[in-house]
């Protein structure tokens, strides 16, 4: 059964310094209390694996809490760069930083093979790319049709968080909407944290609905709002305006670093 | 109102309208944010109703009201026929062949319509590090067919691209040595394995490219009202092969181009 415990602990307990650490969402239930509080926490030199980095990553990347940066697709969704994410590719600020970049259906296939406890996937991908020299994919012949395939190996992170809409005393857990790769992710990760919406006394189905049971997740942690300026399907909007707004603020290294200190550093413990 | 309504339509708008009117035709269509989202939209209001909109966040079936700001807005969820998973997504659905028509956007293309979203520069010092493949080699690897759409100038349409993230027609003749591990002489997409016809026209705010069957390599078949063969050829970085028989864009109509201003207004 997971532990629901409140976010500040739940982080302390599950990640540590020099971990490989998962948070995910695709565009939808992007758990940013929980990258939040990882970065008030102080964690450090973390490998951080996302499909799409986001804002989030954004944000822990120019706070120099990533020491490696696993991803598919490094954009602002609809409106342009990641220019924290830029800034230390290309010029290595706050620090230098070793990224491994893949496709989204490679990286969607590695977490079904980490969920799946198997040491690689296959998929048909890469093919003459100057990708294919640049990551982790090799050829595979398949033994039935001869058929020459691409080979990924599995995501099996330390740590994975995800955000979800509902969960029970109990743990159990519930997510609706756009469903990304969190099942996965969890799933596949060592040690899981799923922050909530809210904490209610019964799981109703719900259309669409994805269910994590308790027994799966190490701790439910409640998060209301978590997942802001992304979204939780039926409970907050995506807050696109703030999306748009974080083109400026990203934009120039002192205005990054106030507007962290002012709006997630704030009550940092000392 | 009037004013704005009986505006001429801008280059921009008619990339959007002749990209939504090669939607006619299709069924499913798989398409990313910005203009093509724009354009696939203006297709159901105008064109084709019951075209398929398919998101990578995993709604397929979906039936925006408004443009979305991103791939996974709410509003595609709330209204899609199905929403999955994204490892199903492109296993099930992109891998498997399900997919008619796919848009792609890129910073470089070449002239095979190979794709660069990755970097400018070298890959170890950049000089712009750019959002990386996300989807993309897999959706053109899989689709039926993919437009790309891009703005025409030397910075995007370059003689050969500084990474290649997504292949379109390779390389057939050895021209660019730009894939890797291809023989000299050169190489497909149908010897790389690769299914699907490939990019099937490039559309640009000037005119619309196309594959020569033979070849392969991009043609200018098409210029958009007041474009000329001297602009998309200036604004090309290679030496832009240009069809005996140039046929100039329609005029957007009014209907498209009330329709597009009520769609982007909204």
């Amino acid at each position: 059964m997971a532990d629901v415990v409140d976010l500040p602990t739940a982080i302390r307990e599950l990640v540590r310094d020099g971990d490989a650490v998962a948070l995910e969402g695709f565009t939808h239930l992007i758990p940013f209390a929980a990258g939040h509080e990882i970065l008030r926490q102080g964690r450090r030199d973390l490998e951080l694996i996302r499909m799409t980095p986001d804002v989030l990553y954004d944000q822990m990347v120019g706070a120099g809490a990533a020491r490696k940066l696993v991803f598919s697709y490094g954009g602002n969704p609809g409106v342009g760069s990641l220019h924290r994410f830029r800034d230390a590719i290309e010029h290595g600020w706050p620090h230098p930083i070793e990224i491994e970049e893949h496709s989204h259906a490679a990286m969607a296939n590695r977490w079904v093979a980490g969920a799946s406890a198997l040491p690689f996937a296959v998929l048909r991908g890469y093919a003459g790319t100057d990708l294919e020299a640049r990551t982790r994919v090799e050829r595979i012949t398949c033994p039935f049709t001869g058929e020459v395939l691409a080979a990924v190996p599995a995501l099996n992170p330390d740590v994975s968080i995800v955000h979800a809409q509902e969960a029970d005393r109990a743990g159990n857990v519930q997510l609706w909407g756009i469903p990304g790769v969190q099942k996965e992710a969890v799933l596949a990760a060592t040690r899981s944290l799923v922050t909530v919406e809210r904490i209610v006394d019964e799981l109703v189905p719900r259309p669409g609905g994805v269910v994590l049971p308790g027994w799966t997740i190490d701790a439910v942690a409640e998060a209301p709002r978590g997942s802001q300026p992304s979204y939780a399907h039926g409970i907050t909007d995506r807050d696109n305006d703030a999306y748009r707004a974080w083109d400026v603020v990203s934009r120039d290294r002192d205005t990054f670093t106030a507007w962290m200190g002012e709006h997630v550093l704030k009550g940092q413990a000392a | 109102m009037s004013s704005t309504e009986t505006a001429p339509a801008t280059t921009g708008e008619i990339q959007t309208i002749v990209a939504a009117r090669r939607l006619t035709g299709a069924k499913v269509v798989f398409i990313g944010v910005g203009r093509p989202s724009t354009a696939a939209i203006l297709a159901r209001m105008v064109h084709n109703p019951e075209l398929v909109l398919v998101y990578e966040s995993g709604t397929i079936g979906a039936k925006p009201h408004r443009v979305p700001l991103s791939i996974g807005d709410g509003e595609l969820a709330q209204t899609a026929d199905a929403v999955v998973a994204v490892p199903e997504m492109f296993n099930y659905w992109v891998q498997a062949g399900r997919i008619d028509v796919a848009f792609l956007g890129a910073a470089q293309v070449d002239r095979y319509a190979n794709l660069n979203s990755t970097v400018i520069g070298d890959y170890d010092a950049p000089r712009t590090r750019l959002p990386g493949a996300g989807g993309a080699p897999e959706i053109a690897g899989g689709c039926g067919e993919v437009v790309v759409v891009a703005p025409h100038s030397t910075r995007t349409f370059v003689e050969r691209l500084d990474f290649v993230t997504t292949v379109g027609h390779a390389d057939p003749d050895g021209v660019l040595g730009s894939i890797p591990g291809a023989p000299p002489e050169g190489i497909t997409r149908e010897g790389l394995g690769l299914r699907g016809g490939g990019p099937s026209a490039v559309i640009t705010d000037l005119g619309v490219l196309q594959p020569d069957p033979a070849t392969k390599e991009l043609v200018l078949v098409q210029l958009h009202p007041g474009a000329t063969v001297a602009d998309a050829r200036d604004k090309t970085g290679w030496e832009l092969r240009v069809a005996e028989d140039v046929v100039e864009t329609a005029p957007a109509t009014a209907d498209e181009l009330a329709a597009l201003r009520e769609l982007v207004a909204r």
